[in-house]
């Protein structure tokens, strides 16, 4: 029996669930007032979706809005936020987009397929936008890496992500894996694409022109991830684990691929007024998002809906999160040309319904309406929540425990220093991530400059001239915990600095928050600081906040995870060719350290070792972010350094331990004055780098150091020779004068080995 | 001795771009009428003794959570005593 507009009016009274749906009761009541009854079946589950927290930002939004209020003027953004993925111009015609997007809950109950779809559903965001993708990246976050949950779900995540990637023959330049108890019971898989495109194939997904026809193409619908957004993505997982889940998304890399060239091709034909990808919400949310941003009306036809499962209802056909469909506007005058496009790439494509301007989003199943709304109602006039938020009550005892060294032991003996150091390598925060990117396609399409273990990663755009982008994400979610607005700022300088050491130009911000509930005031109180903090931040640097995507309800129980704001900047080179590479090279380069040291370890990788959490993360300073990042680009630019690496996580010590390894040349460095080892080596102080020198560049780039303010200190030479003196002939060695001396392969064992000791392989 | 024979299958409702490429094949080499193909796996595993009581119940929890993953596909267990 179909629930038609027709039933709802002749009985009124029937009981809906709305409840298990997910809504409350005033958003019930308030879709009742907005039809003038009550819904229909169908209706309900539209509004279900659309008006979960996952599609509506609904607990956010009221923050998010800070992004744009105080957006930095700018001209290098073409499509800002609210569009599927903003559009940075990057200069010689050439546009790119980028968005990162969270795939938490689905990757928790089913590893290698919601890691698999998030991929896919990122660059269908990308491809609607008129781009080419061009590599991906994946922020990751498990709970300890010797959990046993962590050992079910890691491999899957990372197996999913390179399956999937690797089929579509997309580069995975980067990303992040990190542990922390926090995540155990909620891991944190999110997937980053980038695209680029010329600016005049920049697509918007609105749908104009009355009488243009909607076309429903790629995979045909089944019961993918019914009640996926509202049920996986907006509660909280229960302890009893991953069993009796709705059923999975399975993604089809292959169909995915088929899906990005017929979609290109149309777009480049001309063949298409509008477009959108099917995420999240699938039908429901594709026609009352293109509807509301067109003329403002619909008429669709679901029966023509191609199914797999022929049993289908229609309130699932609208829910579906079947993978790898999009949507497109087409002109009747066009219409063949667009489906003899879709023919010869193997895709389906069916015409489902109509552009209107009656204001209403229509839907008919074998004759009968079973909706009509305003499509506005369903897409973008959704229920804001100013959701209540306070400080947490065990923020203040948190921040006074800071790790001094009355309170917090540290190595004072020369063994005691070596001995941190090689903790610190080995542990798998910092441990060589090979186990994994390995298993990712990084040079496919042979345009990859730098990828990971680099600071950033970077693409080639146009090869005729070498223009390309750098592209880095980066949170520490401990910072974040401590001091969640300075926690989302240190997010962003880190990734802002990456960027510049690899000698590009920052330009633009993307991020995914992943927080605990927003019903939880201690929870949004973090949420709030974040955006505020990253707004603000933002601002400081210059550069805007092009889009993102807020995940909420990442907890286990009561428990919230650490806030964790991740945040990704893409930045430009004029030439890859004048890159900076993070490992030195010649015998005789100068190593100087840039920026300022001072004591900071509350949240570092040396107190997390050490069980501690507790005080006031590393101060953030943006002026002399902003000055290190000036200098940075412009001697990559003038060809001053050879070699240069971000100082974060685990401080000097273990910067120059990756640089070594990334060389496997020996290198000889000693303690500036003033300064103890251990907080030297190991401080997690902002706004510094390693730079290396060419001798002969030695005078010009300490003038310009000097001129600018900026503090530049030798500290180091690279040495190939200086095994046979330490007593390991024929070995390259790190020396640090009077403290230790590792040979290169003894660093290498310990930083190479954690990984595949505890996931196998 | 005993021989269980577990088959192995995603469910009906999840996607199955393996049994769907096959599908395809078939079609184009020259198969007419294919509607579908859905593919799995089969587990025979030969055992020492009857299998009954708690070994069958291991056997059957072994099934559900070692050879498929409950999440996404469905098994059939046959015994031949």
């Amino acid at each position: 029996m179909i629930d038609s507009v027709d039933a709802a009016k002749v009985n009124p009274d029937t009981s809906q669930p709305w409840a298990e749906l997910g809504l409350k009761n005033d958003e019930y009541e308030s879709i009742k007032q907005i039809l003038g009854r009550r819904p229909t079946s169908s209706e309900l589950a539209m509004y279900s979706v659309m008006w979960s927290e996952h599609c509506s930002y609904k607990s956010s939004k009221v923050h998010l809005r800070q992004f744009g209020d105080k957006a930095p003027k700018t001209d290098a953004l073409l499509v800002g936020i609210g569009e599927n993925a903003g559009v940075v111009d990057i200069g010689a015609g050439w546009a790119v987009t980028f968005k990162v997007e969270s795939h938490n809950h689905p990757s928790y109950v089913e590893p290698y397929q919601g890691a698999a779809t998030g991929v896919g559903g990122i660059v269908r965001d990308i491809i609607s936008m008129g781009a080419r993708p061009i590599a991906v990246m994946d922020p990751l976050r498990f709970g300890p890496a010797d959990a046993p949950d962590t050992r079910r779900v890691l491999p899957g995540v990372v197996a999913g992500i390179g399956g999937y990637g690797n089929c579509l023959g997309l580069p995975n330049i980067g990303g992040e894996l990190v542990f922390d108890e926090s995540y155990l019971g909620n891991p944190l898989v999110n997937a980053l694409c980038i695209g680029s495109m010329k600016h005049e194939d920049i697509h918007l997904a609105s749908a104009k022109g009355v009488g243009n026809l909607v076309v429903l193409y790629g995979a045909r619908t089944g019961g993918d991830g019914i009640g996926g957004v509202s049920v996986l993505a907006s509660e909280t997982f229960d302890t009893d684990g991953p069993a009796k889940r709705p059923s999975v998304q399975v993604g089809d890399p292959f169909m995915e691929k088929l899906l990005i060239e017929a979609t290109l091709e149309v777009l480049h034909a001309g063949l298409v007024e509008g477009i959108q990808d099917l995420g999240g919400a699938g039908i429901s949310c594709a026609t009352s998002e293109l509807a509301s941003n067109g003329e403002g009306g619909m008429h669709v036809y679901l029966d023509r809906v191609l199914l797999r499962d022929a049993s289908l209802s229609p309130e699932e056909i609208l829910m579906s999160e079947s993978q790898e469909r999009m949507c497109a506007v087409v002109t009747p005058e066009k219409i063949d040309k667009f489906m003899a496009l879709c023919k010869k790439w193997d895709v389906e494509a069916v015409v489902i319904g109509e552009v209107t301007d009656t204001g209403r989003l229509v839907i008919e199943w074998h004759g009968e309406i079973i909706v009509d709304v305003p499509p506005r109602s369903v897409a973008h006039d959704g229920p804001v929540y100013e959701r209540p938020f306070h400080r947490p009550s065990w923020q203040d005892a948190l921040q006074a425990d800071a790790p001094t060294p009355e309170r917090l032991a540290r190595p004072s003996t020369p063994e005691g220093i070596k001995q941190t150091l090689m903790d610190l390598i080995s542990s798998p925060n910092l441990a060589s991530k090979s186990w994994v990117t390995s298993q990712y396609d990084r040079y496919v399409m042979g345009n990859t400059v730098l990828a990971q273990p680099e600071d950033a990663g970077m693409i080639r755009i146009d090869e005729e001239t070498g223009l390309g982008v750098a592209i880095s994400t980066d949170c520490n979610s401990r910072f974040a915990k401590l001091d969640p607005y300075a926690g989302a700022q240190l997010a962003l300088v880190e990734s802002y600095r990456n960027i510049s050491v690899a000698g590009a130009k920052p330009l633009a911000v993307t991020n995914c928050l992943n927080f605990g509930s927003p019903e939880d005031p201690e929870v949004m109180w973090q949420f709030a600081q974040a955006t505020t903090g990253l707004a603000d931040a933002c601002l400081e640097l210059g550069i805007p906040v092009t889009g993102g995507n807020v995940s909420f309800y990442n907890q286990t129980g009561d428990t919230p995870i650490n806030p964790t704001p991740v945040v990704g900047v893409l930045g430009v080179i004029d030439d890859v060719d004048r890159r900076t590479p993070m490992a030195w090279d010649e015998d005789g380069d100068l190593i100087y350290i840039l920026g300022e040291t001072f004591d900071e370890f509350a949240g570092s990788e040396w107190a997390y070792l050490q069980g501690h959490l507790g005080g006031l993360p590393p101060k953030v300073n943006f002026p002399m972010e902003r000055l290190l990042s000036e200098i940075m680009v412009a001697a990559s630019r003038d060809g001053m350094i050879t070699a240069a690496h971000d100082v974060s996580d685990g401080g000097v010590g273990v910067a120059i331990t990756e640089m070594a390894l990334r060389a496997n040349k020996g290198a000889r460095f000693w303690i500036p004055d003033n300064i103890e080892p251990f907080v030297f080596l190991f401080s997690e102080s902002t706004a510094r780098a390693i730079a290396v020198i060419a001798r002969t560049e030695e005078l010009r780039f300490t003038e310009m150091c000097a001129a600018r303010g900026m503090s530049a200190t030798r500290f180091g030479v690279v040495d190939s020779g200086l095994g046979a003196d330490s007593g390991y002939p024929g070995q390259q060695v790190i020396v640090v004068d009077s403290l230790f001396t590792f040979t290169i392969d003894a660093l290498r064992e310990a930083n190479e080995a954690t990984l595949p000791a505890l996931f196998g392989g | 001795m005993a021989r269980v024979v577990v088959n192995v299958a995603l469910k009906p409702e999840i996607l199955d771009p393996q049994g769907r490429a096959v599908a395809g094949a078939l079609g184009r080499l020259g198969l007419s009428g294919v509607i579908d193909v859905r593919q799995g796996k089969q587990f025979i595993i030969d055992l020492d003794g009857e299998l009954e009581g708690e070994r069958a119940e291991l056997m059957k929890k072994l099934a559900a959570e070692l050879l498929s993953n409950p999440v996404i596909e469905d098994f059939t267990l046959t015994v031949e005593n």
